[in-house]
């Protein structure tokens, strides 16, 4: 008996328990087997849980234990650290039949691993334009801070996650939203993206200056609200200067 | 061998398992808390909340870094990346102490999140021992290793647990983590007797224990079955063999472990006292 059976038994519950583990009497064991494979669902099911909580919301407890439980067998974790552990989900649940007629799932999925990843990401010195007047500011080539995440989708993605964590928050339209994602010092919190929103966050690649990515914004979205679209980068802490690192 | 007894760089007094949501009153009022244990792999971010409030602890406490990720006691070979996490944290930290079990948790690439059994043999013996030897040198410090909770036996074992672990830190110069209230689960699900267990315990080798709580249930045939849950107080049995263990092996730091269902940090600092309560008169001795 060696560990890939071990393995495999844990994993699949119809498998026999693996031969040569016994009791202290020396009779086979069947349930001392099956508190390994209890621990092993049940821990992955609550990563995923913490992981997913709209996913859960969205699914109901039960049917999200049964997404979870079969995608832990389909994806086992493939790190000892638990911080990205879901991030097959997306791909499961767009190939997933049984919820096909729930397309916008797996986006909540990304942006739901997104928030997490943004959680975990490294400091960073927010961009300040305090004290600049408005060339200088517009000739500052900033970049996307670590813990900044743009996503698109054809659904309302930001609407469906708002109206599952913030009480009140009214019902989606059946638009398509971008989201961009920020951390002021340690909590992730999504914005919907205006239009041109995400042509300028594009744009900044730490050698673009922030008059070239309106530029972008506007040829996208030529009614863009410049203004409103800089207010939301800068108060949100979503942009850092390439040269500014913390330790 | 090395006395890790006398050794270690954490204080002979109780000290918890963190959790994030103890950060505020720990600090404001930590009563005999005096060291923390963190799970190294919560702590493997680039950044935010857990890495800011890890370096505020540390500036008042001493931290002990705990890993359950590393699967020593794998038939494969160890995950490199991980051991290189493991280093970055340790480097950047400087724990006073660093420890891992005896157990595996990752097969060909798969994690699985939970603290496996191995048959003590001579082969699982070289393995472990060479797996231990890779890490100390990687991380650059010794390692303690922890005795587990068990629920089975392997037909292929040929030895017993401690001569097992005593071994391994004769081959590879770690120290071992004892964990009574893993001695309680195993002895009792394993019918060993904990008295002689503790009794025969290489004490001199041991730098840190550990106390939770455990789960009751039976198995198929009502033999009692104890599920390590680390999610309630410590038992009185248990408590009653750590007083016996600190009599016959010293007094060494030791940790409340709560890692399910965690309660409002009061209840950590009574647990604490407790611990305190019996080392602090073979202290003064
Ligand atoms: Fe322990």
């Amino acid at each position: 008996m060696g560990q890939t059976d071990f393995t495999a038994a844990l994993l699949d519950p119809e498998k026999p328990v693996p031969e040569g583990l016994v009791d202290p009497q020396g009779r086979p064991a069947g349930k001392r087997f099956d508190v390994y494979r209890n621990n092993v669902t049940s821990s992955l099911i609550a990563a995923l849980e913490t992981g997913f909580p709209v996913l859960q919301k969205l699914l109901g407890e039960s049917s999200f234990k049964t997404l979870a439980t079969l995608f832990l067998r389909a994806h086992p974790p493939t790190s000892g650290a638990l911080q990205r552990y879901g991030d097959a989900m997306p791909g499961f649940l767009a190939g997933f039949k049984p919820l096909a007629s729930l397309p916008y799932l797996a986006d909540i999925a990304r942006l739901e691993l997104a928030i997490r990843t943004s959680y975990h990401a490294a400091d960073h010195h927010p961009l300040d334009p305090a004290g600049l007047d408005p060339e200088a500011m517009m000739a500052l080539t900033p970049r996307l801070a670590p813990a900044t995440h743009i996503l698109t989708s054809p659904y309302p993605i930001y609407s469906i996650w708002r109206m599952n964590m913030v009480a009140g928050a009214p019902k989606p339209a059946p638009v398509s939203e971008d989201v961009l994602i920020t951390r002021v010092n340690f909590d992730p919190t999504p914005h919907l993206l205006p239009p041109g929103g995400r042509q300028f966050a594009e744009a900044l690649d730490g050698c673009t200056p922030i008059a070239a990515a309106i530029e972008a914004a506007m040829i996208a979205a030529p009614r863009a609200d410049i203004a409103g679209l800089l207010t939301l980068f800068l108060s949100s802490q979503a942009l850092t200067l390439p040269t500014e690192k913390v330790q | 061998m090395y006395d890790f007894s006398s050794s270690s760089r954490l204080p002979k007094t109780a000290g918890i398992g963190y959790k994030p949501q103890h950060f505020t009153e720990l600090r404001a009022e930590p009563g005999p808390v005096t060291w923390l244990e963190i799970h190294a792999e919560n702590y493997m971010g680039d950044g935010g909340r857990p890495l800011a409030q890890l370096r505020a602890l540390a500036e008042t406490f001493p931290i002990s870094v705990h890993g359950v990720g590393l699967s020593i006691g794998g038939e494969g070979p160890l995950d490199k990346d991980h051991i290189a996490r493991l280093k970055h944290l340790c480097d950047w930290l400087n724990p006073a102490s660093f420890s891992e079990h005896l157990a595996w948790s990752t097969h060909e690439a798969h994690f699985l999140n939970d603290l496996l059994p191995l048959p003590y043999s001579p082969e699982t013996l070289t393995r472990v021992a060479d797996h231990i030897d890779e890490v100390q040198e990687a991380v650059g410090r010794p390692m303690l290793l922890e005795n587990p909770s068990t629920y089975l036996a392997f037909e292929d074992s040929t030895m017993d647990e401690i001569t097992f672990l005593t071994e391994i830190a004769k081959r590879t110069g770690c120290g071992l983590l004892l964990d009574v209230n893993n001695v309680f689960v195993s002895c009792t699900n394993q019918i060993w007797d904990p008295i002689e267990y503790i009794e025969k315990f290489p004490h001199r080798l041991v730098g840190e224990i550990h106390l939770g709580g455990h789960d009751e249930d039976e198995d198929e045939h009502g033999a009692p079955l104890l599920i390590d849950s680390h999610g309630r107080e410590v038992v009185d049995p248990v408590w009653a063999l750590y007083d016996h263990t600190i009599k016959v092996g010293g007094t060494k730091p030791t940790l409340i472990e709560w890692d399910n269902d965690v309660p409002e940090f009061p209840i950590l600092r009574e647990e604490a006292a407790r611990a305190d309560a019996i080392l602090a008169p073979v202290q003064a001795e």
